[in-house]
């Protein structure tokens, strides 16, 4: 196939872009690819759309899960909130909204573990509101660990600060909870 | 105008200045990939929408400061001419995503030009902030004040399970793409950089050559990121980067060395010829001249040439793309006539250096 743009070279890079729901395939060599923008030079997302859209098409229901629901019904599967369906999504390689990783949820495992190394949970930062109380989630576990060093080191009386402190943020987490409710 | 004055106002400031390692790494990189709870992604996102989110920015952060980062100014892509969305991606500060995107997209800009937050990119925010030299830590703890402080703001997208979520599955988690910018002429010339890209892509990063198409690094200039963002923190991200840039520049070091001492004299001659051609030619491709100033710019790092600032590399690798020489000369350019623009801007840049 000949790119579409220079009409000179050979077609390399087959896209599909949805722009306000319309979708428009385009085929276009490296060059213009990346002239056009539809590439970024710097950035990663080629090699790994390829990836992707291999990973996604083989996918079907796996022999090696049982609970794996048939074909037609996760193609069925549609985001409540913007629309995009699991096939769509399948091929594009692209969430819609927020709430497609929650609609796609049970399916999105393997993809993240072939595209991150094998780790299917967020381990970094956590925003300072919209976190919400896993900061002090995150702040009770690492008292938790520092608490049981303190004990096999026999700082006891260092734990029983740490075994105060933690008393407190539990305290604070239910606190929380109990208001949101 | 003349070149100085218009590289003065062309080169970023920060990029004029020297940091760690500089004689290796040319910059530091930390880019955030955010998005609104409440809309969809800009990939199907309405008019409406992506109208509000602009507005959004329009209204609450146009004009204000952080920190260093001040007066930060709203460049609307609809409002731009295709010369200067095609200058502003030469100068990394936007994406050529987003310089295609021309509707409701806009980038915010530091005074310094050392912060760029695009707005309805592929997410709807891609924070993006440079360092001169290697200085990923402080890349990324000023990143991260940043982020907070639009996060004061902004409800962000975010989920207790999977991070930040992004469009693209591959930046979900942290969002963050860290990133250096090497200059490797050694371990380009001697092939060492070919053989030691498998095992640096073993440990999750992808080095590529960020001129130039396909694997080839032009200016034997080279980029070295993460890949993954989903399962490690940020700080454990930035180390594994750190370490294995360490290890880049030790290597570089000692090629450069061994270089010297086995072929000094072809080294030296090499170096020469390129300085030649430069300061000579009256047509240049930008493969050539790419080639040549990373000679030029090895020759200063090894003390051959000491008369020149080790910023030219840098400097005219930005210069002699086809948007910077369009908008030197006022004038769209085909590709011979940009060959001989190129030619003589360098012939005049270098000129610069010989009158004091
Ligand atoms: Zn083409
Ligand atoms: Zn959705």
């Amino acid at each position: 196939m000949e790119c579409q743009e220079c009409h000179q070279r050979q077609a390399t890079v087959h896209l599909t872009q949805v722009i306000n729901g319309q979708k428009t395939e385009i085929h276009v060599c490296e060059h213009c690819a990346k002239d056009k923008g539809y590439m970024s030079y710097g950035e990663e997302n080629f090699t790994l759309n390829d990836l992707l859209s291999g990973l996604f098409h083989s996918e079907g229901p796996s022999p090696y899960n049982k609970k794996a629901q048939p074909y037609q019904q996760h193609n069925q599967l549609k985001c409540p909130t913007c629309g995009l369906t699991y096939q769509e999504f399948a091929r594009i390689g692209k969430f819609g909204c927020a709430t497609c990783y929650k609609t796609f949820d049970e399916r999105l495992n393997p993809i993240f573990r072939r595209v991150h190394s094998g780790n299917t949970r967020h381990d970094g930062k956590i925003p300072k509101r919209e976190g919400g109380n896993l900061h002090l989630k995150r702040e009770i576990d690492e008292h938790k660990s520092k608490l049981r060093q303190l004990i096999e080191q026999e700082e006891f009386e260092q734990a029983a600060k740490v075994r105060d402190r933690i008393k407190n943020l539990e305290q604070q987490l239910h606190q929380g909870e109990d208001g949101e409710q | 105008m003349s070149l100085q004055q218009f590289m003065n106002e062309a080169i970023s400031p920060w990029m004029k200045q020297d940091g760690p390692d500089s004689d290796i790494v040319l910059s530091s990189r930390i880019r955030l990939a955010r998005n609104f709870s409440n809309s969809p992604f800009p990939l199907i996102a309405s008019e409406e929408k992506l109208n509000k989110i602009l507005n959004f920015f329009r209204e609450n952060f146009k004009g204000q400061s952080f920190k260093n980062y001040e007066n930060f100014e709203l460049l609307e892509m609809s409002d731009l001419q295709s010369i200067e969305k095609r200058v502003l991606v030469e100068k990394h500060l936007i994406s050529p995503h987003l310089a295609e995107k021309s509707q409701q997209s806009a980038t915010l800009i530091s005074q310094n030009e050392q912060v760029s937050v695009m707005v309805n990119e592929e997410d709807h925010i891609r924070i993006q902030l440079y360092f001169p030299g290697f200085q990923l830590d402080k890349a990324l703890e000023q990143a991260s004040q940043l982020d907070d402080w639009l996060e004061e703001r902004i409800d962000y997208a975010f989920d207790e399970k999977r991070g930040y979520l992004t469009t693209c599955p591959t930046n979900v988690g942290t969002g963050m793409r860290a990133s250096v910018m090497m200059h490797l002429p050694a371990l380009s010339i001697t092939q060492q950089i070919n053989r030691m890209t498998p095992a640096i892509n073993q440990l999750g990063l992808v080095v590529r050559g960020i001129y130039g198409e396909g694997s080839e690094a032009v200016g034997n200039i080279y980029q070295i990121s993460n890949q993954i963002t989903l399962g490690k923190s940020e700080e454990d991200i930035v180390e594994d980067l750190h370490s294995v840039v360490k290890q880049l520049i030790d290597q570089e070091r000692r090629a450069r060395e061994a270089l010297l001492q086995r072929s000094g004299i072809q080294l030296e001659d090499r170096i020469f010829r390129s300085y030649g051609v430069l300061k000579h030619s009256r047509v240049i491709e930008s493969k050539e001249a790419a080639k040549c100033l990373s000679d030029l710019r090895l020759g200063i790092d090894l003390g051959f040439i000491d008369h020149i600032p080790r910023t030219i590399l840098n400097e005219l690798m930005i210069l002699t793309q086809p948007g910077f020489l369009q908008q030197y000369a006022k004038a769209t350019l085909g590709p011979d006539e940009r060959d001989i623009r190129r030619a003589s801007l360098i012939r005049e840049r270098l000129q610069l250096e010989n009158e004091d």
